[in-house]
């Protein structure tokens, strides 16, 4: 007989595949690729973290957990917040421990919306913040944000795509793909509107502590902004703990319950083990965080200079460990441009496109390679666009 | 500025060009920086660390734990030179603890290390014992894992 003829789920087979899939399988066959098309750190997990959840193994960290996550590690996240944001968050029922930002986002979206809310999402924008909206039953509006203000968040261009059913804007700031880091002017400017047009914000603060020009602001420290915002973040970027899948949601007591409500039934907890080296991590890693961003600093430096002199040119970019380069002095779509790199020099970096159509015409570069493999990465870059010239 | 440092630190053939590069401080700042710092002698010298266990050398190495009659007056500090002066020694620490200056002899074979430990180092006035530690295998040094490195597991194209 078969599977059963009825159609599966309309609003995922709606969803398009992640572009970076065709890419990635092309890339996979390949040897001696050089990849700059990775959204993780390059370092290991610091040393104590893992011999901490070693520990912790050997002396049975291997059950459940509290659904919330463990008290410790809330309590601990909570004290870093308010240390590091000035935000202040109950550890008993305003944050919850996650297995990553995405199932926060998830959370938080499905928490938030009714079917056919709207959510405004500044593009380009990480891959998945438009597919969870969709999951969640809500639309999502992009709305493009301009690569000669530094992919600033633009209250005014939000303002345009606001409407009766615009139920929350979701960001990430520093961000995936651009490495722009969102200043306190721009995001006040987006809480008034947001109080105005009475709807939340979704803020992903993931590469908080990864920035390099100025401080982070977080959304929920800008006056006025508490009520109304969720704040995802977590240990996958700042404590290179990618394969842990451990995050956390705060927001306010009503919109966590619920949230709390779906975790419960759906993810049950995040991995114990992963929640004591998030412990050991916010207790003893803060060195090692410090010395990663420095390096990644000067990698930001070198490698944003090269890409100049390469006459790719793009913003600053303030945070997170991406460059995100305009490559129309190629004369190449960013899917050409990505596939022939990668064919012909064995470089690896994403199509912009993947993060929005207003990402065409550019490519995503992550810098959390070692130096030497940076450098060399431009030099293949420079004669791939020398043989184009 | 100590970025400078912490740059040298990890790559001592780095040039003030790619300094400037790395961090952002003008060339000539970062010329002017070092140079400050050799003359202070904040910079020591520029070293490479070698594996040179890797090339088949036979290099033998002890920590030898010593035991000295401090002098009126000049404490360890005389015997501590004294010592550090042989050219067999790499290097002289005093330490807290049962015995009092810690250091590390190097030689080209055990019988030439033990033969310095018996019948030089342990015959310097004011030693009054010695206890050798052969060095079996160098796992870091200088901050620097002499083991293989851990393989980049991360997949090459990722969200």
């Amino acid at each position: 007989m078969g599977a059963p003829q009825k159609p599966l789920s309309r609003v995922v087979e709606a969803c398009p595949p992640s572009g970076i899939r065709k890419f990635f399988d092309l890339a996979q066959t390949m040897t001696g690729v050089i990849t700059l098309g990775v959204g993780e750190p390059d370092f290991p997990t610091p040393w104590g973290v893992r011999e901490a959840a070693i520990h912790a193994l050997t002396r049975g960290a291997t059950t459940y957990t509290g659904n919330s996550g463990l008290l410790e590690l809330r309590e601990l996240i909570c004290a870093d917040l308010e240390r590091r944001h000035g935000t202040s968050y109950r550890p008993a029922d305003e944050c919850l421990v996650t297995s990553g930002v995405s199932e926060g986002l998830d959370l938080a979206l499905r928490a938030l919306l009714n079917p056919g809310d709207e959510v405004i999402v500044p593009e380009p924008s990480y891959v998945a913040y438009q597919p969870c909206v969709a999951f969640a039953g809500g639309v999502a509006v992009p709305v493009a944000s301009d690569p000669e203000q530094g992919y600033r968040l633009d209250a005014e261009r939000i303002a345009e795509v606001v409407t009766p059913r615009t139920k929350a804007v979701l960001f990430g700031s520093p961000s995936n793909p651009t490495g722009a880091a969102q200043s306190a002017a721009d995001l006040t400017a987006l809480v008034a509107l947001a109080e105005r047009e009475d709807f939340w914000l979704v803020s992903d603060e993931i590469y908080d502590r990864l920035t390099y020009t100025g401080t982070h602001t977080s959304t929920a420290a800008v006056p006025g902004a508490w009520d109304r915002t969720v704040v995802l973040n977590g240990f996958s970027k700042s404590y290179a703990m990618t394969g842990w899948r451990v995050g956390y949601v705060c927001a306010p007591e009503p919109l966590a319950a619920l949230m709390h409500r779906i975790h419960q039934y759906t993810m049950l907890c995040a991995p114990h083990v992963s929640q004591v080296a998030a412990i050991e991590a916010l207790r003893s890693a803060d060195p090692d965080v410090t010395e990663m961003v420095a390096d990644y600093d000067r990698r930001r430096r070198l490698f944003v200079k090269g890409l100049g002199e390469l006459g790719l040119t793009c913003p600053e970019p303030g945070g997170a460990f991406y460059a995100f380069p305009s490559i129309r002095s190629s004369g190449l779509s960013s899917q050409d441009f990505a596939e022939q790199l990668l064919e012909e020099q064995k470089v690896a970096v994403v199509p912009g496109d993947v993060f929005g159509p207003s990402g065409e015409g550019h490519v995503r570069c992550s810098y959390a390679t070692a130096l030497p493999l940076l450098e060399e990465a431009l030099e293949r870059m420079g004669r791939f666009l020398a043989a184009r010239a | 500025m100590r970025e400078i440092l912490t740059v040298l630190e990890a790559d001592a053939r780095a040039t003030p060009e790619r300094i400037a590069g790395l961090t952002g401080i003008p060339e000539d700042e970062v010329r002017a920086a070092i140079a400050g710092w050799e003359a202070e002698g904040v910079i020591r010298r520029y070293k490479t660390v070698v594996d040179w266990d890797r090339l088949g050398d036979e290099r033998v190495t002890a920590f030898v734990d010593v035991t000295v009659a401090p002098e009126r007056g000049r404490g360890f500090d005389d015997v501590a030179e004294r010592i550090a002066r042989f050219r067999e020694i790499r290097a002289v620490h005093l330490v807290s603890g049962a015995q009092d200056l810690r250091v590390e002899v190097e030689g080209s074979s055990m019988k030439e290390v033990a033969d310095f430990v018996a019948q030089k180092l342990s015959g310097v006035e004011r030693v009054t014992a010695t206890s050798t530690h052969f060095l079996l295998r160098r796992y870091k040094d200088d901050h620097q894992l002499l083991t293989e490195p851990e393989p980049d597991q991360r997949l090459s194209v990722m969200p």
